[in-house]
C-alpha cells in the first residue's frame, strides 16, 4: 500500500525531470552495454582459438621420446663424486612406438574415447625445383583420421577419398601447396631424412586455418611412408585420441602415461599458451566490466544525490505530513531501480546490437586464423548477468542517498 | 478527571537546550493545556523560542526534556517512524512558505497524506480531497499544478491538505506571515470555521495581533518562559 504511494512519488520525480533520468539511465545503459560486447567478444574468441587448437589437435597424444632427459648414470650412483659428464647424448633407437597398432585397438575399446589414428609422422623435404621446403608427412590411415578431424570438411580442393584410390596421393595444407606452387593433380618429389625418396600427387589440398598446420603437413597413405622411411608395416611413431569429452583427456592422458611406457600429452600442456591467453583476457574482461559499472553506478550516484538535496524541502514536507524514514527510501531506492532497470533493458538491447554489428564486421586475420569475421559468442547467462550487475550497481548506488535522504531533519529545513 | 478528557494536548515541565555554539536555554519548564476544539495562538517577540515549542508540540523535534501527551498518549521517547504515524493520523501542518510539492497537482498534493494514511481508498480519499478543497474555495484549482498557485492560494491548498485525515490539532507556523490582509482574513476564517464546527484544535504561532485576538485563548512568551495564558487576550 505505502509502496503504491512511494511508486507514484517517485514516478512523479522521475518524470518532471525527464533529462536527468535520462542521463543517470544512459550511464547505466552504457555501462551494460559495454560490458555485454566485451564478454561476448572475448568469449568468442576463447571460443574460437580453443575451438581451433582442440579441431587440429589430438585430445590425448602418445609418442616416443628419443631425447633422453634423464641424468648421467655415474650422476645417479655416485652423486657426491667428482663427475665429468660432458655432452651426453641419447642412444641409437627408433622413434617406433611397439605394438602401436595393438595398443590403438586396445585404446579404441575404451568406452570415453572417440577415435583412434596411429601415424607414422616423419620430416621430409618438398623438391619445388632445385630449392628443398621442409615439411612433415603424417603417414595416417585417411578414414580414421576423418574420423578425429573431419578432413572432408576442410578441403579446399580434392577429396579425402581420392587419397584412399591413389597409394601414391598426397593431401597438403593450403600453405605449403601455395609455396610449392602445387595445385591438385600436379606432381612433387620428395626426399625423407633418411634418403629415401619418391614422387607424389596432389589428390587434394585442406586448410585448418591454423599456420602451423597448413604451412607444412602433407597427408600421405601409411604404407608410403613407411616405405620412404624404410621401415615395416608396423612401424608406428605417434598415436593420435579423441575423446568423447575433451575435458576427459586429462585424466585418461595420466591413465595411459601409467599404462604404457611412451610420453603421452593432452591437449591442455600441448595448448598452454592458448589457455594462458584465455585466463589473461578473463581477468582483463572482468576488470574493465567492473571498471564500467562502477563507472556507471557513480554517476547515478551523483545524480541520486544532487535529485535529494533538490527535494530537501519536499522531503521535509513529506516527513511532516506523515512519511517515515522507511517511506523516504522507498521513494528514492524506486527511482534508483526503475533508473536501473530502464538502463539495463537498454542496455542489453544496445549490448545485442553492437555484438551482433561486431560479430558480422568483415575481419582479415591473414593466413594466421580461418576467420571472415569477429568471432562474438551469443550466450543468454551475460545478458542475464549484465542485467543483474546493473541492477545490482543502481540497488547500491541509491541506497546511500535514500539513506541520507531518510536522516533528513524536518524541522531544521523547515524553520529555516 | 473531567478535564482530562477534554484535554488534547498536554505539555509538561518543557525544558530544551541549544548546545551549539554555547549551551543555551530555549524553552524553561513549559507547562500548559489545550482543549479539544480550542483556537490557540501563540505570542512573542522573535527569539523567544514559540516555534521551537511549536516544533516540539509538532513532534518533529524530539530532543527535549519534559513530557508531551497528545489525545491522552504519551509521545516522548517514541521513534521517529511511530511518531512519523502518528502525525500522518492525528496532526495536520501549515508552514508560513506554503511548502506545497511543485511536482504535484494540488489534488495530488492534498490527497497525499490521505493515500499514506490507507484508511481509506484512493476513490474515496479523492472525494474527500475535493470536499476540503470546496471547504477552502479552491476546488476549482484541483487538477493545476501546485507550483502555478499565489502564495494566498497556495496556503488554502496546505490548509486542505492538513486537513484530509480529519486530525485532532491543526498546528500553523506563522500560516498568515507571508500574506496580505485579504488573504490573511480568508486564512483565518477558514480556521475558525474549522474549529468551531469540527471541534478541531488550533494551534498556531503567529506576529500577527489580529490573527491571534480572533482566537480563543492566547500564550504569550518571552525568554522561553510562558508569561501570560489567559482566555481574554490583553497585547
Amino acid at each position: 500500500m505505502n509502496l503504491k504511494i512511494a511508486y507514484n512519488i517517485a514516478q512523479t520525480h522521475l518524470l518532471t525531470k525527464k533529462k536527468q533520468t535520462l542521463v543517470a539511465m544512459l550511464g547505466v545503459t552504457f555501462g551494460i552495454a559495454m560490458f555485454i560486447v566485451m564478454i561476448s567478444f572475448m568469449q568468442g574468441v576463447n571460443q574460437f582459438l580453443e575451438d581451433s587448437a582442440l579441431d587440429a589437435s589430438p585430445h590425448v597424444r602418445i609418442y616416443k621420446q628419443i631425447t633422453s632427459d634423464r641424468p648421467s648414470l655415474i650422476e645417479m650412483v655416485n652423486p657426491d663424486g667428482f663427475n665429468v659428464v660432458h655432452h651426453q647424448k641419447p642412444k641409437q633407437e627408433l622413434a617406433r612406438i611397439k605394438n602401436g597398432l595393438v595398443i590403438a585397438r586396445h585404446i579404441e575399446l575404451q568406452p570415453e574415447v572417440r577415435g583412434v589414428s596411429p601415424q607414422v609422422s616423419t620430416q621430409v623435404f618438398f623438391n619445388v625445383g632445385s630449392v628443398p621446403v621442409p615439411g612433415t608427412l603424417a603417414g595416417v590411415d585417411i578414414m580414421r583420421e576423418e574420423k578425429l578431424y573431419r578432413l572432408s570438411q576442410r578441403m579446399k580442393s580434392g577429396s579425402i577419398e581420392d587419397l584412399q584410390s591413389n597409394s601414391n596421393g598426397v593431401i597438403l595444407g593450403r600453405l605449403l601447396a601455395r609455396k610449392l606452387n602445387l595445385k591438385v593433380g600436379d606432381k612433387v618429389n620428395v626426399t625423407s631424412s633418411t634418403g629415401g625418396t619418391a614422387l607424389l600427387r596432389v589428390v587434394g589440398i585442406f586448410s585448418f586455418g591454423i599456420q602451423t598446420v597448413d604451412d607444412a603437413r602433407g597427408y600421405v597413405n601409411q604404407p608410403k611412408v613407411q616405405e620412404l622411411i624404410q621401415k615395416d608395416a608396423n612401424y608406428i611413431t605417434d598415436l593420435h585420441i579423441k575423446m568423447k569429452d575433451p575435458m576427459q583427456a586429462i585424466p585418461f592422458g595420466q591413465q595411459l602415461a601409467r599404462q604404457y611406457d611412451y610420453k603421452v600429452e593432452d591437449w591442455a600442456t600441448a595448448n598452454q599458451a592458448i589457455l594462458a591467453g584465455e585466463k589473461i583476457r578473463g581477468v582483463m574482461t572482468f576488470v574493465v566490466s567492473f571498471t564500467l559499472l562502477v563507472v556507471a553506478g557513480f554517476g547515478i550516484y551523483n545524480i541520486m544525490n544532487m535529485n535529494v538535496m533538490n527535494k530537501i524541502k519536499d522531503i521535509a514536507i513529506l516527513k511532516a505530513t506523515g512519511f517515515s524514514g522507511k517511506d523516504v527510501i522507498a521513494i528514492f531506492m524506486i527511482q534508483s531501480v526503475i533508473i536501473g532497470l530502464l538502463g539495463a533493458v537498454l542496455g542489453v538491447f544496445i549490448g545485442f546490437s553492437l555484438s551482433y554489428m561486431l560479430s558480422i564486421t568483415p575481419f582479415n586475420a591473414g593466413d594466421f586464423l580461418a576467420i571472415d569475421t569477429f568471432p562474438v559468442k551469443f550466450d543468454l547467462k551475460y545478458y542475464v548477468l549484465g542485467v543483474l550487475f546493473g541492477i545490482i550497481t543502481t540497488l547500491l548506488a541509491g541506497y546511500f542517498p535514500s539513506k541520507r535522504a531518510a536522516k533528513i531533519d524536518p524541522v531544521e529545513i523547515l524553520r529555516s | 478527571m473531567n478535564s482530562k478528557e477534554t484535554a488534547v494536548l498536554k505539555a509538561t515541565n518543557i525544558n530544551k537546550y541549544f548546545t551549539d555554539p554555547v549551551k543555551f536555554q530555549v524553552l524553561k519548564d513549559i507547562n500548559f493545556e489545550v482543549k479539544k476544539g480550542e483556537f490557540l495562538s501563540i505570542i512573542g517577540k522573535s527569539g523567544c523560542g514559540k516555534s521551537t515549542l511549536l516544533y516540539i508540540l509538532s513532534t518533529m523535534d524530539t530532543s527535549y526534556d519534559g513530557t508531551l501527551e497528545v489525545n491522552g498518549q504519551r509521545l516522548t521517547g517514541r521513534s521517529q517512524d511511530e511518531l512519523a504515524a502518528f502525525r500522518n493520523e492525528h496532526l495536520g501542518f501549515v508552514f508560513q512558505f506554503h511548502f506545497l510539492l511543485p511536482e504535484f497537482t494540488v489534488l495530488q498534493n492534498v490527497m497525499l497524506p490521505g493515500l499514506k494514511l490507507g484508511k481509506y481508498p484512493a476513490r474515496e480519499v479523492e472525494e474527500r480531497a475535493y470536499a476540503k478543497l470546496r471547504l477552502v474555495d479552491m476546488h476549482e484549482h484541483a487538477l493545476k499544478p501546485s507550483s502555478k498557485l499565489s502564495g494566498g492560494q497556495q496556503q488554502r491548498v496546505a490548509i486542505a491538505r492538513a486537513l484530509i485525515n480529519e486530525p485532532t490539532i491543526i498546528m500553523g507556523d506563522e500560516p498568515t506571515g507571508n500574506l496580505d490582509k485579504t488573504n490573511s482574513e480568508l486564512v483565518f476564517d477558514i480556521f475558525r470555521e474549522i474549529s468551531r464546527t469540527n471541534g478541531q484544535t488550533i494551534i498556531t504561532v503567529t506576529h500577527d495581533p489580529d490573527f491571534a485576538m480572533g482566537g480563543d485563548c492566547i500564550i504569550e512568551m518571552s525568554d522561553g518562559a510562558i508569561i501570560s495564558h489567559g482566555y481574554e487576550a490583553k497585547i
